[in-house]
Order: C-alpha cells, then structure tokens, then sequence
C-alpha cells in the first residue's frame, strides 16, 4: 500500500527555529520557574534563598521587557524528530536549519556566542552560527522540533566515562556526585543534571543531552530508576553547594536519567550539566 | 565601591563605579600584551575587571545582558593583569588552589555577581563604550558605569574563600 509523502518546505522549519531561539532566550520554561519559586521556600541557606530570589526575579524582568535571560545564548542544540513520511522541499535542511539560527540570533539581539573552528586558527566572520543538529527518523508524518540554547558555564563542567559492567547502577552514582562536586558554583547552580547510561560513547552523551532537556515535572516511567532520580537528587543537594556554590541546599532542581542498551563488557556513564537558565522549546510543525 | 580592605568573604556588597569588562580572548591578549612590554588599551592600574560578554543592547538600551561568565577559566592570565595593577576582579565561579594563592599573594580581591542574571544585572549598568578591542566583538574592552551592581565577597584580602567555607557550613 503506498503510503502518500507530507510535503514540508524548510522555510516552515527556519521560521520556527528562529522564533523558538528568541522566545525561549526571552522566557524561562514554566516547570523551572515553578521549580525555583519552590526552591525558594526550601533553602534554609539566607544567602541561597536570596540568590533564588534574584533569579525569579531576573526571569520576571526578562519575560516582561523581552530580554535575553542571560547573555549567553548558548550554542544551538536542534533535535528534530522526522516522521518517515515527511519529505522536505524548498532547500537544504541543515542551510535552512542555520538561517533560522542566525535569523533568530540577530532578530533577538541574542549575542553571537559561536567560533566557526574551535582551534580559533582560521579567522572566521562571527555569524556562520551553526547549531547541533540531533535527528531522528520516527514513524508518522509529522515533525517535532526542539530548540534548545545550550550555555558553556554548564556544559564544560560535563562528564563522561567508561565504567565496567561490574560498577553497575552504583557507577552512575558515583560520576554524578564527583561531577556536580567538581562543578561546584561554576555550572551555576542550581542545575539540572541530565544522565545517560548505555549505549556506546557518543550514544551516553547524547542520552544524557536528551535527559537534561526532559521537563523537570516528567520523572523516569521504571519505579526503579524514578527512585534513583529521587536518590541521586539528595545526594547531590547535601554537597552542600547551594545556588551559586553561596551555600545551602538546593544545588539541583532535578536529576533526570535515560537509558539504552549496552554492550555486555561495557558501561558508559554521561553527565551533562544544565544551568538553572535551561532555555528550551519543543513544537510541532 | 567598597573600601577593599574592609570587606570579608561573604559580605554581599553593592558597587558603583567603572570598571573594565574581560573575556577569554581579551584576557589573553592583554596578558601577552603585557607580558611583551607592549602598549595597552587602557591603564589597568587600580581597575576592577569584570568577566562579562555582553549580549546587544536593543534599541533605547545602554546594553543588553550582562550577567557574569565563569572566572576560573581566565584565571591564567590574572597573575599579568594583577602585575599591571588589577586589585578586583568581578566573575562567577569558584577559584581554588593557585588560582585562588595568586589572589591573596597580590592583595587582589574576587568578587562574584549571580551567574544568569543578565537581564536584571544590565539594568545596574548605566554607561557601556568599546575602549579597545573592538575586533573581539562580545569580547571588546568595555568600560562599564556600575550603579548599586550587587556581588558577594568570595575571596578577600586575608584569604579567607567564601565559596569553600559555604560549602563545608552547609554539607551534610
């Protein structure tokens, strides 16, 4: 049976992703915001409440007077879930993909926070703006699209090791707590710590990325994992850190862990660190 | 600004005055500036340096966000900035080790601004102008007019780190 294609021009895709790059620069996600206004009445650090305090505030001013958050807008992360029917038209994905960046980035006033080479050798012009780009292919013809502007204060404080089969649950444990313990008033906290267990090197980190993005209201669907989530929120709360590393006790908002099958010799563990300003937008097209 | 030699880890303090915005790429150049004997931009002696990469001013604004970048990744270069004169330095961020030593050793003091707090924070900054660097782009010299700009003592001039003994208070 022939399945009829969704035609889908990438204009449609550009436009979106350069509105989603300002709007969610402009305004935090309700769930974080919901998760600090909490935090507030729960940190018993005056310097910590305070600094949350601040932040709401900060959020407040951005949403009001259609300011960026903070001045790092991040690099670009595009997830991009393709229904197998959709076939676009109209030019090249990825081309399409970087005008809506560099469209948003320059509509927003959003700070050009991207080198074109990391060795920083060859002299670049500032705007080539490239996002990373994480696609699947699911089933359908539909397009979800998410929008994700990642800040480096987090991102460097990042972890990822090969642990051995025999580590086991306890290895993804120990590399949160070293990670958000080292990262300490750097990732600025409270941040939301995102883990991937499984898969190959590069499968953990992107796991993990994906974990970071998952709203803070949605907890692992496996009780044994949801528990671990709860346990390793503690444990990492009683380093004793607090917002901004000022002291107290909510240095995280959430630690959301993903999961995906592994060889039987190995254990990839990533940690990826996510600053409370954690500017994300998913929609439909 | 506060009397420096005053002020101890934890005081949160309130700062009007200029000071001089730093970034990885201007760090680095002003370093090797210095350290080649070569002309500056700016005279560094008795600035504070802020560790800032503004975001565009929009239209009517003096500058768009500006909230602090982390510290510790151009701690390299302060040793040189605090030689030419440097006695503060505005970031976010831990400092441990010889990046914190090179602080007390030279009397300079740290002080950290609310990482993301850039939207509230530019409202406290009421002059901003390019005065070297302009090729750096976010990473320019900027003088900045700071009008009640709120940070935290971290590290002060009897070495005492704030962020350590926050943390040991408040582990359990």
């Amino acid at each position: 049976v022939a399945v009829p294609v969704r035609d889908l021009n990438v204009a449609v895709l550009r436009d979106a992703v350069a509105r989603l790059l300002v709007e969610s620069n402009y305004n935090i996600p309700p769930d974080i915001l919901d998760a600090l206004r909490g935090a507030i009445a729960r940190e018993q650090s005056p310097l910590g409440r305070q600094t949350l305090e601040q932040l709401v505030r900060n959020y407040e001013i951005a949403a009001v007077e259609r300011l960026p958050v903070c001045q790092d807008s991040g690099l670009a992360v595009v997830m991009l879930e393709t229904g197998q029917d959709v076939h676009w038209i109209g030019g090249v994905l990825q081309e399409a993909i970087y005008s809506g960046i560099r469209e948003g980035t320059s509509a927003g006033y959003l700070r050009w926070s991207v080198t074109g080479d990391p060795t920083r050798r060859l002299r670049m012009r500032g705007d080539e703006s490239p996002a990373v780009i994480h696609a699947d292919i699911v089933p359908g013809d539909a397009v979800r699209l998410t929008v994700a502007s990642k800040g480096f204060g987090a991102e460097n404080m990042s972890a990822l090791r090969m642990f051995a089969p025999a580590d086991g649950e306890s290895a993804i444990g120990e590399l949160v707590v070293e990670t958000v313990d080292r990262a300490g008033a750097n990732a600025c906290p409270p941040i939301i710590v995102g883990v991937g267990a499984g898969g190959t090197f590069e499968a953990a980190a992107l796991l993990a990325k994906k974990a970071v993005l998952r709203p803070l209201t949605i907890r692992h669907p496996r009780a044994e994992l949801r528990d671990l989530e709860a346990a390793l929120l503690e444990r990492v709360n009683a380093l004793g850190i607090g917002p901004q590393g000022l002291g107290g006790i909510v240095t995280a908002l959430a630690v959301n862990i993903e999961v995906f099958p592994t060889h039987i010799a190995g254990m990839p563990v990533a940690v990826n660190l996510g600053c409370h300003s954690m500017r994300r937008a998913t929609i439909e097209l | 600004m506060p009397d420096f030699d005053r002020v101890q880890a934890g005081d949160p303090v309130e700062l009007t005055g200029r000071v001089l915005s730093l970034r990885d790429a201007s760090a680095a150049r002003l370093a090797a500036a210095i350290r080649n004997g070569e002309p500056l931009p700016v005279p560094l002696a008795g600035q504070i340096v802020y560790a800032v990469g503004p975001s565009p001013a929009q239209p009517g604004q003096v500058i768009g966000s500006a909230g602090p970048t982390t510290t510790a990744r151009m701690a390299r270069f302060l040793p040189a900035l605090f030689s030419a004169g440097v006695t503060a330095v505005i970031g976010k961020g831990e400092l441990h080790g010889e990046d914190a030593a090179a602080f007390v050793r030279q009397g300079a003091i740290y002080l950290a601004a609310i990482g993301g707090l850039g939207a509230l924070l530019a409202k406290r900054i009421t002059a901003a102008a390019v005065v070297g660097y302009e090729d750096l782009g976010p990473e320019a010299l900027y003088a900045l007019d700071l009008q009640a700009f709120p940070v935290v003592v971290i590290i002060d001039r009897q070495g005492r780190n704030f962020h350590e003994e926050a943390r040991a208070q408040w582990r359990r």
